[in-house]
């Protein structure tokens, strides 16, 4: 079984609506009893102001690195048999799931502090940037806002460490149209085979 | 913000009293200086003028070029700062003196990629006293007021001026690249050396970066061939998703300077981290010729 694991890509990006049924499937092990998945939405609203829809960027070839690594991590830090996270890119709308995560595990305990540990994770630490489009017409990167020269990083932890509640306004004339995701982004070619996202992290090792 | 646009000035005004004759004239490989001068200078600038007192404006050399023509007379070098800030005060102005025989590209560059457009001026420090060389320098807009400050108190020397400012001072890449000729000896020595070994980039302008692979310049400045990738607020600030450079920046944190003035990148390194070859990466660490590099703003996945 541990063979199986490595051959396949736990942690994969998509740019079509991911397909938790599928997901589930690849994490059923006879030898667990507990199963513990989590789903990130796309949100109507983010710090006071009204979300209409939002764009996912990914530096594709690292995301995909740093995202097994965190499963790796929550494999042997909690237990767990197995794990996955799959990460849409591209435009969304509200509502739509924007990430997935699911662990399976010998009991229930183990299964939800790996859940946890991964989302965590993944928002902290996996190259994906969020753009959000407002009613006003304005348009942010997350979490981008503060960065600017002069200001400061503050108490020595990593922004990239603290939740989106701010974002940088952009020049409104970019607010107009959708930016496409950079071109060589490695994304899944297709929801249907989840497992196909498994050679876009073979062809980049 | 960004920092004011690029002027370059090339000084010309100076009376050789050593040389017996006019600087701007004299010939390094069939090149007059200040024709070299200016085919360094005015690929790396908005635009480029050439310094001149009254006197010399019949001067069909000078005359080739858009020329600034000293406000006050007789002040030497500092008069034809002076009159290029006096004219152009929203600019910065990249100084040159036309007697540089070894001067080079990648030293223009070097400058330019580490100009500390906040601060008065951006100079190298003397390989023989330590001290600010002035006339291979970026005097900012905010040069003019301690200028004129300095020339009201009868202060003509530009050196003084930059050794009492606030000054970003840098190192310069190649040791021997501000040697200047000021007697016929050196100038004979000059061109015996130049023949020899000719600066790197004197026949070739800025878009020499043409060249495929890393290049060691006469005075041993590696340049580097790299690739940048862009990602969100970066990529929409920097108007691209790739980009290939040649540059003497040796360590991520040096190229994202260089990119950050190149680009008007507003993110300070502070909050970025940043990638090598698809992998993380040390801002400090060597670069290689070939690395692609990105800068990772802060992730907000999930």
């Amino acid at each position: 079984l541990s063979g199986w694991r490595l051959i396949m890509n736990r942690f994969s990006l998509h740019d079509i609506a991911l397909q938790p049924e599928q997901l589930r499937r690849l994490l059923q092990d006879p030898a667990c009893g507990g199963y513990a998945a989590f789903e990130g939405w796309v949100r109507d609203c983010n710090d006071g102001r009204t979300v209409l829809r939002l764009e996912y960027e990914a530096f594709g070839a690292l995301a995909l690195r740093e995202g097994e690594r965190i499963l790796d991590e929550a494999q042997q830090r909690f237990g767990v048999a197995r794990a996955r996270c799959a990460h849409r890119v591209g435009p969304l709308a509200i509502g739509e799931l924007a990430v997935w995560v699911g662990v399976s595990a010998p009991h229930r305990g183990e299964a939800f502090d790996a859940c946890r540990y991964i989302i965590d994770e993944v928002k902290h630490r996996v190259p994906i940037w969020k753009k959000e489009y407002y009613q006003d017409g304005d348009s942010g990167w997350v979490n981008c806002e503060r960065c600017a020269a002069g200001a400061s990083p503050g108490h020595g932890e990593p922004l990239a460490h603290e939740h989106a509640t701010h974002v940088q306004r952009i020049a409104s004339a970019g607010a107009a149209s959708i930016s496409r995701a950079a071109p060589e982004l490695n994304v899944a070619s297709a929801g249907a085979a989840v497992a196909d996202a498994g050679s876009a992290v073979a062809k980049g090792r | 913000m960004s920092a004011p646009e690029l002027y370059g000035l090339v000084l010309t005004g100076g009376r050789s009293r050593r040389m017996q004759r006019d600087k701007a004239n004299l010939e390094y490989a069939g090149k007059s200086q200040l024709e070299r001068a200016m085919q360094l200078l005015t690929p790396l600038v908005a635009r480029c003028f050439v310094s001149a007192r009254t006197d010399q404006l019949e001067d069909p050399r000078r005359a080739a070029y858009d020329t600034i023509v000293d406000v006050l007379p007789n002040l030497g070098p500092m008069g034809g700062i002076h009159a290029a800030l006096h004219a152009y005060p929203d600019c910065g102005w990249l100084v040159l003196a036309c007697d540089l025989p070894f001067l080079d590209t990648a030293t223009l560059q070097h400058l330019i990629a580490h100009r500390a457009s906040t601060r008065v001026a951006t100079a190298f420090r003397s390989s023989f006293d330590g001290q600010p060389e002035p006339l291979c320098a970026i005097f900012e807009p905010r040069s003019l007021v301690l200028i004129e400050e300095s020339l009201a108190r009868s202060q003509q020397c530009p050196r003084a001026l930059l050794a009492s400012s606030d000054v970003e001072l840098l190192e310069l890449p190649n040791p021997r690249a501000l040697d200047n000729v000021n007697t016929g000896e050196e100038y004979v020595a000059a061109q015996a050396a130049l023949v020899a070994a000719p600066p790197a980039a004197a026949a070739a302008s800025a878009a020499s970066s043409a060249s495929a692979s890393a290049s060691a310049s006469a005075d041993g400045a590696t340049r580097r061939r790299l690739k940048v990738r862009y990602f969100a607020v970066l990529r929409e600030q920097a108007g691209r998703s790739t980009e290939e450079l040649e540059t003497q920046a040796g360590t991520p944190r040096q190229l994202y300077d260089e990119l950050r003035r190149l680009r008007g990148l507003t993110l300070a390194p502070e909050f970025l981290r940043v990638a090598v070859n698809d992998e993380f990466g040390d801002w400090r660490s060597p670069l290689a010729d070939g690395d692609t590099v990105v800068f990772l703003p802060p992730v907000a996945g999930g």
